[in-house]
């Protein structure tokens, strides 16, 4: 399929192919999804927004519910501002959410739509709230957009209304899936630290199954609750590309401190996540959570012969790939070619630290696509592709040994309720790893190399 | 919440019961501002029709998300080339907005067919490039020009219509493509095939039938199909529609630029598949044609009804809702459904014609639902209301059905296997029957 890829590179300049990254507004609809009876808003076209459904519909495998503002030639002639009123009103009497979440889309971006001067001039039913961000796709990726919604909660609804802190931590997930934010609240939980958590999405877009069709299921994080992180002593933001600007805005506007940590993939940062709660809430690390790192340890050791010295190709969101190649360091692989499609230089900056202190060298990029990758490996070859779905191309091209992690996986299914975070993440990860590798010795051993035992 | 008080006034409109009121269907109108609308975009119809010509090299112009969205999405088979399956954006930035996005989709174009040689290149518009006023037309003329190779711009900015627009757009790529001189040569028995694409191998299936009838198959449009073919489209003697919502248009003008007569017709179900072979030979007249294509329904038929009928005693008194795209696979759909003892409840589409939905009106049974680009909790208000066992619909109503406990069907871009033809009548039948059959709806209720 990607036979036609050439090994020899060239500079290119004329945008993407096989990109790594998608547009804003879809990040912004998932985390949206994580307040509880929320409605995303799509103020655009209403294909971009049939488009972000369906592709968040194939990655979770639940319904994902948005509007739109159903764009026409007038609006944008005159503007968005009498859709926009419109819809405001169409979706809290047809649909009656809390809140309405509304983001931007490369075409309402361009036209200069305003939406906090709509906002003002709008009819918004007694008791319901609207928020919004602008999620302009020319700029960033998915995850900045998720960035930029997770922001407008602070901004349109964190307040400090307490004299004193109370004894409580903010944690902002970042772009991960619902499986992961159970864990990490899990985790949090049996620190036995209060806590808020948003966006959460858990409860929303893994929600159970009861014959019955919630349009707002019971997940999300709450609207009280969200404003209640004013309150909080600490915000600790997972991932600086997903999660740093909220905390960072929860700082400037009800001065509580953040503190931004990778995300907890992997053994050091989970360990560097709950020594962060340790820390700040004097609170023990429960036998609980000892006896799972223990365990971890064992598996790592049980296993270390199978990963060291494997090179390794790690592709994604910056997040989810900084924390990724942390992890396959520990366990003595070698990350050979590492990419996102975000843009932003401290992605190559903090994985160039990492590769530095092991005394490795890589192909590193940030805002890449995956015909560069490609191109790496048909010169630089691995032993195992990890990434997100669009990674099976590859993998099938230059006959490598494929784990899908991250987002999106539109080809298999369970992933998103499963963690790839903390201690019982990582041991995940190490199954998912070996067994990809020992399937591939398998295949690959001769007759008389066939092994039982392995 | 209170499904039963959603319809905004404007929605009232779009919904009938049939033989409780006289008022027809208001289709085609633009989807409610604030609807969680099912509908897609001009850039998605021109898109979906295009994508399967599977050696042209596909560039949107436009920002990333476009592009990342259709990456390889459609299940279309390719016997050849498979650059189609790739994904190739302009990726606009910032100061592409501002200052225009001309010059690099200039760039891309020429970075990419030096690497990648394509004989066609088609360039999509999408909604920003409509607003920025990029002149694609001069850049993929001046293109062309300078590689010697066809590059032809396709006008899907999103705003200006729906799907059907963007089927409109694609079709008009396929007409500049195949020029505006009728051919001089004029091949007896061959025919165009229209509105396939080949998702999990129908055209061959199909293509495969009409051989065996006698007949040369030209091209497909667009399943399978490639540069070389689609120029000669113009020497077939006949064009058959299939998916008559993008293609019609396109057999229309055929028929005005070369004079190629066209057929609409359906290869979905036994019956309707037999009546289209039927009309088709009747069209060419031969009794050579005609007595090949009695001994291939018969032979395909005597094969398939009884595997038919041993689906169609579990299945028999299920009710099923229909929601699909275009009018005329909803019409077909009724049809098989009856075949295997089905009757359809609720039916929907999202780009349905008045006249298409006069047809369903007429074909559908006393009570059923009809209903014109309806959204989520239409769709649950009447499948819960009506009983319905299963859905069919494309990937946003997957889940949708899941959660109410009702079977479901894609018959759309992810199906798994060929539903066209006799064969595909099977697997239609095997399909129904494993998802409402299974024993997992049991564990529903606790
Ligand atoms: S921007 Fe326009 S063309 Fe692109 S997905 Fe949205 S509606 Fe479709
Ligand atoms: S127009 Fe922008 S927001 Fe819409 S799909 Fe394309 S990139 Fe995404």
């Amino acid at each position: 399929m990607l036979e036609h890829t050439p090994k020899e590179i060239k500079e290119r300049k004329g945008g993407m192919i096989n990109p790594a990254k998608t547009c804003q507004p879809i990040g912004a609809m998932y985390a949206a999804l994580g307040i509880h009876k929320c409605l995303p808003h799509s103020h655009g076209s209403q294909g971009c927004c049939s488009y972000h459904r369906m592709h968040l519909t194939r990655h979770f495998r639940d319904p994902i519910m948005a509007s739109t503002s159903s764009f026409t030639e007038g609006a944008c002639v005159f503007g968005g501002g009498a859709n926009l009123k419109t819809a405001i009103k169409n979706v809290f009497a047809i649909y009656d959410p809390d809140v309405m979440a509304i983001h931007t889309t490369c075409l309402t971006e361009t036209i200069g739509d305003d939406i906090p001067s709509y906002l003002g001039s709008a009819e918004i039913p007694d008791g319901k709230i609207v928020i919004h961000a602008n999620t302009p796709s020319y700029a960033g990726s998915h995850v900045t957009g998720f960035a930029n919604m997770t922001k407008g909660m602070v901004t349109y609804l964190a307040e400090a209304t307490t004299d004193t802190n109370k004894e409580q931590v903010n944690i902002i997930p970042g772009f991960v899936n619902p499986g992961d934010m159970r864990e990490i609240k899990r985790l949090t939980k049996s620190m036995g630290i209060n806590f808020i958590m948003f966006p959460d999405t858990s409860g929303v877009v893994d929600s159970p199954m009861t014959g019955k069709f919630e349009m707002f299921p019971r997940g999300g994080a709450k609207v009280e609750d969200i404003r209640d992180t004013g309150n909080s002593k600490l915000t600790i933001a997972l991932g600086s590309f997903a999660s740093t600007d909220a905390a960072i805005q929860l700082e400037r506007k009800c001065k509580v401190p953040a503190k931004t940590l990778k995300t907890p993939i992997g053994i050091k940062a989970t360990d560097e996540f709950l020594m962060a709660l340790r820390a700040a809430f004097i609170s023990e690390i429960p036998y609980e959570l000892e006896e799972e790192r223990g365990q971890l340890v064992d598996i790592m050791t049980d296993t270390h012969y199978h990963f060291h010295g494997q090179r390794v190709a790690v592709f994604g969101d910056p997040d989810v790939v900084i924390g990724l190649t942390e992890f396959i360091l520990s366990l003595g692989m070698v990350p050979v070619h590492v990419l996102t499609g975000t843009p932003g230089a401290a992605f190559e900056k903090e994985i160039k630290a990492m590769l530095l202190e092991a005394g490795l060298k890589a192909n590193v990029k940030a805002n890449g696509d995956l015909f560069e990758l490609q191109q790496w490996i048909k010169n630089e070859p691995v032993d195992l592709l990890l990434g997100n779905t669009y990674g099976k191309y590859i993998s099938r091209a230059e006959d490598i040994p494929f784990v899908r992690v991250g987002f999106p996986v539109l080809d298999r299914s369970v992933h998103s309720y499963m963690p790839i975070v903390g201690y019982q993440g990582a041991m995940r990860l190490v199954e998912m790893i070996s067994n990809a590798l020992l399937d591939r010795a398998d295949r690959d051993a001769a007759d008389e190399d066939f092994e039982l035992v392995m | 919440m209170d499904a039963g008080s959603l319809a905004v006034n404007e929605r009232e409109k779009s919904i009938i019961v049939k033989g409780k009121q006289k008022k027809q269907l208001v289709c085609d109108t633009d989807s409610a501002a604030g609807c969680v609308s099912q509908r897609a975009c001009v850039y998605c119809g021109a898109r979906v029709v295009l994508n399967p010509v599977t050696d042209a090299l596909h560039l949107v112009h436009g920002p990333i998300g476009c592009a990342s969205y259709t990456w390889d999405i459609r299940g279309s088979l390719s016997s050849g080339s498979e650059l189609y399956r790739s994904s190739f954006s302009t990726d606009l930035q910032e100061e592409d907005i501002i200052f225009g996005g001309e010059k690099k989709l200039a760039r891309a174009i020429d970075e990419l067919v030096l690497k990648h040689h394509p004989p066609l290149v088609f360039v999509y518009s999408t909604c920003i490039v409509g607003v920025i006023g990029d002149d694609l037309e001069a850049v993929c003329k001046a293109a062309a020009q300078r590689h010697n190779i066809q590059v032809i711009p396709v006008q899907s900015s999103g705003f200006i219509g729906n799907k059907s627009a963007g089927y409109r757009a694609a079709c008009n790529a396929l007409l500049r493509l195949m020029g505006p001189e009728p051919t001089p040569t004029r091949n007896l028995n061959s025919i165009n095939y229209l509105g396939d694409f080949n998702l999990a191998g129908e055209a061959w299936i199909i293509s495969n039938y009409l051989r065996q009838m006698g007949l040369e198959v030209n091209v497909t449009f667009t399943g399978d199909s490639r540069y070389e073919t689609l120029i000669k489209a113009p020497r077939a003697s006949l064009n058959i529609v299939q998916c008559a919502g993008s293609m019609h248009y396109l057999a229309q003008k055929m028929r005005e630029l070369y004079g190629i007569p066209y057929l609409n017709v359906s290869f979905l179900g036994v019956l309707d598949t037999t009546a289209s072979l039927r009309m088709i030979a009747e069209h060419f007249g031969g009794s050579g044609i005609k007595q090949k294509t009695e001994e291939l329904i018969k032979t395909e038929t005597d094969k398939v009804i009884p595997l038919i009928n041993g689906y169609r005693g579990n299945l028999q008194g299920r009710k099923a809702a229909v929601y699909v795209g275009g009018g005329f696979k909803a019409i077909s759909l009724i049809k098989q459904f009856r075949e295997i003892g089905i009757d359809v409840v609720m039916i929907g589409t999202q780009t349905g014609r008045q006249s298409e939905y006069e047809t369903i009106n007429d074909l559908v049974d006393e009570g059923t639902v009809v209903l014109d680009d309806a959204n989520p909790s239409e769709l649950e208000r009447f499948m819960v209301e009506k009983g319905a066992h299963l859905l069919v619909g494309g990937v946003k109503e997957r889940p949708l059905a899941y959660k109410l406990g009702a079977a479901f069907i894609d018959h759309n871009h992810d199906r798994k296997h060929p539903l066209s033809g006799y064969e595909g009548a099977v697997n239609f039948a095997r399909e129904v029957y494993s998802t409402v059959c299974s024993p997992v709806w049991k564990y529903l209720k606790a």
